[in-house]
């Protein structure tokens, strides 16, 4: 028997996504959270080619997207026009990959938190430039191979530490910052909501596992992204006010776990100069539980 | 209403009396007097737009954009640099159809790192997809920017209202600011067709193909082309209530029957009038035509205004480096095979470098034996 | 202007993306409670609850096939593994 779906969601499919995209999980969620009383900014990347293929679009909100770096003052641009047509209660949200938001688009964030405006930027974090091919972005962590990582005889993958975005958003005092991941849509939609009760700019970072950047079986997006939180190296955590709300408790498993099953991090395994690398990356997980209370 | 005013102060007040509802602009020389008085009016509480601080000229673009997008009349403005940097942006506003008005006070382009006057920054840009206008004097810069709103919400392109940096943005003299209640009756509503609306979602800037993206660029162009008739209509609903006359595209000084014609655009043609009376006094027979409208290019004007001439002068403040100046160009490639004169490319004022009666009188005694493959530079 | 510079809403529902896939989920509505976690991480969003019951009286899950790429996500995650990936058959009409 054939069953077809109402198609409720505010993101249909039909998007090129891949399969066991984590991201389109993540946005999907994210939508639900906000409702569609929203009007979302979206930066160039996989969330944007996979699902605005002209003239198909699997977004069901006012959307636009504009160029790489840009996604925050253009939102920031909706937002002067709404208050201008007295429209205050429709959302303004900004979208960007970890390249518009680490790297290119890393301005543009800070000064739309300098001028504290009421607009929710949600990055979803793949670690590497996924849609062009898999570059490193500056999210991509210690030792990954990336193609513009490629181990080798004289590189090990990726020898630059993941930038902390997190502190960057505590340092300019922004209000509702939070991390998530695709494991656990029902918290990316829990803080996605939460972070609307709060007047000022909120930062959504969600940790979106993707398949062939990584390099994993498809059906392993949810179970991947659950071991990068309990390894420690990816922190769940919801902070408003500078104050820690949420912090996900984890029963630590090694890094080693989490890393074993992406081709990306396969070249640690095979020498003792990967071997350096993985125990760095278990350092970083110890001081990542040490620093947020994570047992 | 006449009053003695620096040139961007008396355009920051004209723009606050066409009521757009989002500015954002980031300041450089010689642009800033119209961001600060822009910011004067605005905590005087006569200016009820949204004014955004920026951080770069790219953000404040791309802050006009969203707003624009989202239905609304908005401004910017900068020089040189500035434009350069948001050059992305401005394809994309083009290419998004949004009626964006900005005001480019030129200014040469770094490097070497120069803050004076040339042509340079706007035709840098004038790929981009917008409509880009020059004034001669702050009158004229004032008058233009309140038709350009009406102009780039009637055609959904944008449009760039360009005049030369401290030669008249700096320069105090009378002006008749356009009075807002006669802008009212002159400038409707901004009433946009499709804009960010959750009552009725639509997917903006969604990724072309090679299907589609073609025949969209076509008609971006196209009616880039015919927004010419718009312009002129616009010009002359301008001319009925304001009394002065509006953007006819070009004009002529004493081009009827002159034999050696001085194509310019910008402040210089002042001195290109002064230059053509002192002469013609002597007997010599030598005119101006004047472009206001760049892009689109009126080509058919051009073509009927030059038609009589014998010799052609083009004096410009720009080069397109390894090739000549820009306005000579565009006037050779459109015009060219239609005119039986031959056309001579001079660069001027470079950087600053003052263009004196002298330097026009010197240009008028080179053009009849002039190269026409080559730039003739004269400082 | 002739060319909508726009898309419609929602309008990615005409690419069938079932077409991709080299396997697909089979939900077993018996093993099924109704936890709805299918319905949460399938990165389409075709999973969805079907309002009716089993015997154990919950309320099952079912997908809607013109959209699963056979990402398999379903089916490791389900708690009563209450689902399982079947081989698409070769040159089969959907």
């Amino acid at each position: 028997m054939k069953y077809q779906s109402t198609f409720p969601h505010l993101y249909n499919p039909g998007h090129s996504a891949c399969a066991g995209c984590g991201e389109a999980i993540a946005i999907r969620h994210l939508l639900t959270a906000l409702g569609p009383n929203t009007i979302m900014t979206n930066a160039t990347g996989c969330s944007e080619v996979t699902t605005t293929q002209y003239p198909l679009s699997a977004y069901k909100i006012p959307w636009l997207h504009s160029l790489f770096e840009n996604a925050a003052p253009v939102a920031s641009g909706v937002l002067a026009a709404l208050k201008q047509k007295g429209l205050t209660k429709v959302q303004v949200v900004a979208v960007g990959g970890d390249g518009a938001t680490y790297d290119i688009g890393l301005g543009f964030i800070s000064a739309l938190w300098e001028r504290q405006e009421n607009i929710l930027y949600v990055c979803y974090d793949n670690e590497a430039y996924m849609n062009t091919g898999y570059q490193s972005s500056g999210a991509t962590p210690l030792g990954a191979f990336t193609t513009t990582t490629p181990p080798g005889k004289n590189s090990e993958g990726n020898n630059l530490i993941k930038k902390d975005m997190i502190g960057l958003a505590l340092a300019h005092r922004v209000p509702y910052i939070a991390t998530a991941t695709s494991a656990y849509p029902l918290d990316i939609q829990a803080k996605a909501k939460k972070s609307l009760e709060i007047v000022g700019p909120k930062y959504l970072q969600i940790l979106t596992p993707c398949v062939p950047g990584w390099g994993y079986d498809p059906a392993l997006t949810v179970e991947l992204s659950k071991l990068a939180v309990q390894s420690g190296l990816y922190p769940l955590l919801e902070i408003i006010n500078g104050q820690f709300t949420k912090v996900q408790k984890i029963k630590p498993v090694p890094v080693t776990e989490y890393l074993k099953p992406q081709k990306r991090f396969a070249h640690l395994f095979k020498d003792e100069a990967g071997q350096q690398v993985i125990a760095k990356l278990q350092q970083i997980a110890d001081e990542n539980i040490k620093k947020y209370n994570l047992v | 209403m006449k009053i003695f005013i620096g040139g961007l102060k008396a355009v920051a007040q004209t723009v606050a009396n066409c009521q757009p509802q989002v500015i954002s602009a980031y300041p450089i020389t010689p642009q800033t007097h119209v961001v600060e008085e822009l910011a004067k009016l605005k905590s005087a509480g006569k200016l009820t737009a949204e004014y955004i601080r920026a951080e770069s000229e790219f953000s404040a673009a791309s802050i006009v954009l969203g707003a624009a997008a989202t239905g609304v009349r908005t401004y910017t403005a900068t020089s040189s640099q500035g434009l350069l940097l948001m050059t992305e942006v401005l394809f994309n506003i083009a290419g998004m159809r949004l009626p964006v008005v900005m005001t480019c006070a030129n200014r040469s382009v770094s490097a070497p790192i120069n803050i004076w006057n040339d042509q340079q920054d706007s035709l840098t840009v004038r790929d981009a997809g917008w409509q880009f206008w020059y004034a001669e004097n702050n009158q004229e810069a004032c008058d233009l920017h309140v038709q350009a709103f009406k102009v780039a919400e009637s055609t959904q392109l944008p449009v760039i209202v360009n005049l030369d940096g401290f030669v008249l943005t700096h320069l105090t003299e009378e002006v008749d600011i356009p009075e807002a209640a006669k802008i009212k009756r002159f400038l409707p509503a901004y009433r946009p067709v499709e804009f960010l609306n959750p009552q009725k979602p639509q997917t903006f800037g969604p990724l072309v193909g090679p299907a589609d993206y073609f025949e969209i660029r076509q008609e971006l162009h196209e009616d880039l082309i015919k927004s010419q008739k718009n312009t002129l209509q616009v010009g002359r609903e301008f001319k009925k209530v304001f009394g002065r006359a509006g953007n006819t595209l070009i004009d002529g000084y004493k081009l009827a029957d002159a034999q050696i014609v001085l194509v310019s655009f910008g402040s210089v043609i002042g001195t290109m009038r002064e230059v053509v009376d002192e002469l013609r006094a002597k007997g010599v027979k030598v005119g101006i035509l004047k472009i206001i409208t760049y892009r689109p290019f009126p080509t058919e004007l051009i073509i009927k205004a030059l038609a009589k001439a014998k010799i052609i002068a083009v004096v410009e403040k720009d080069i397109s480096l390894g090739g000549q100046g820009i306005l000579a160009t565009d006037l050779k490639a459109h015009a060219g095979q239609k005119l039986k004169a031959p056309i001579s490319s001079f660069v001027v004022g470079l950087g600053g470098r003052d263009v004196t009666k002298e330097t026009i009188k010197k240009i008028i005694k080179l053009a009849p034996k002039a190269t026409t493959t080559a730039v003739t530079f004269v400082g | 202007m002739k060319y909508k510079l726009t898309c419609q809403p929602g309008s990615s529902l005409q690419q069938l993306t079932g077409n991709w896939r080299n396997q697909y989920p089979e939900i077993d509505h018996e093993k099924c409670i109704g936890c709805q976690k299918c319905i949460w991480v399938c990165p389409e969003g075709i999973c969805f609850l079907t309002g009716r019951k089993n015997k154990a009286g919950k309320i099952f899950a079912e997908k809607d096939l013109a959209y699963c790429k056979g990402c398999g996500i379903c089916a490791r995650e389900c708690p009563v593994k209450a689902i399982t990936m079947a081989k698409e058959a070769k040159n089969s009409n959907k």
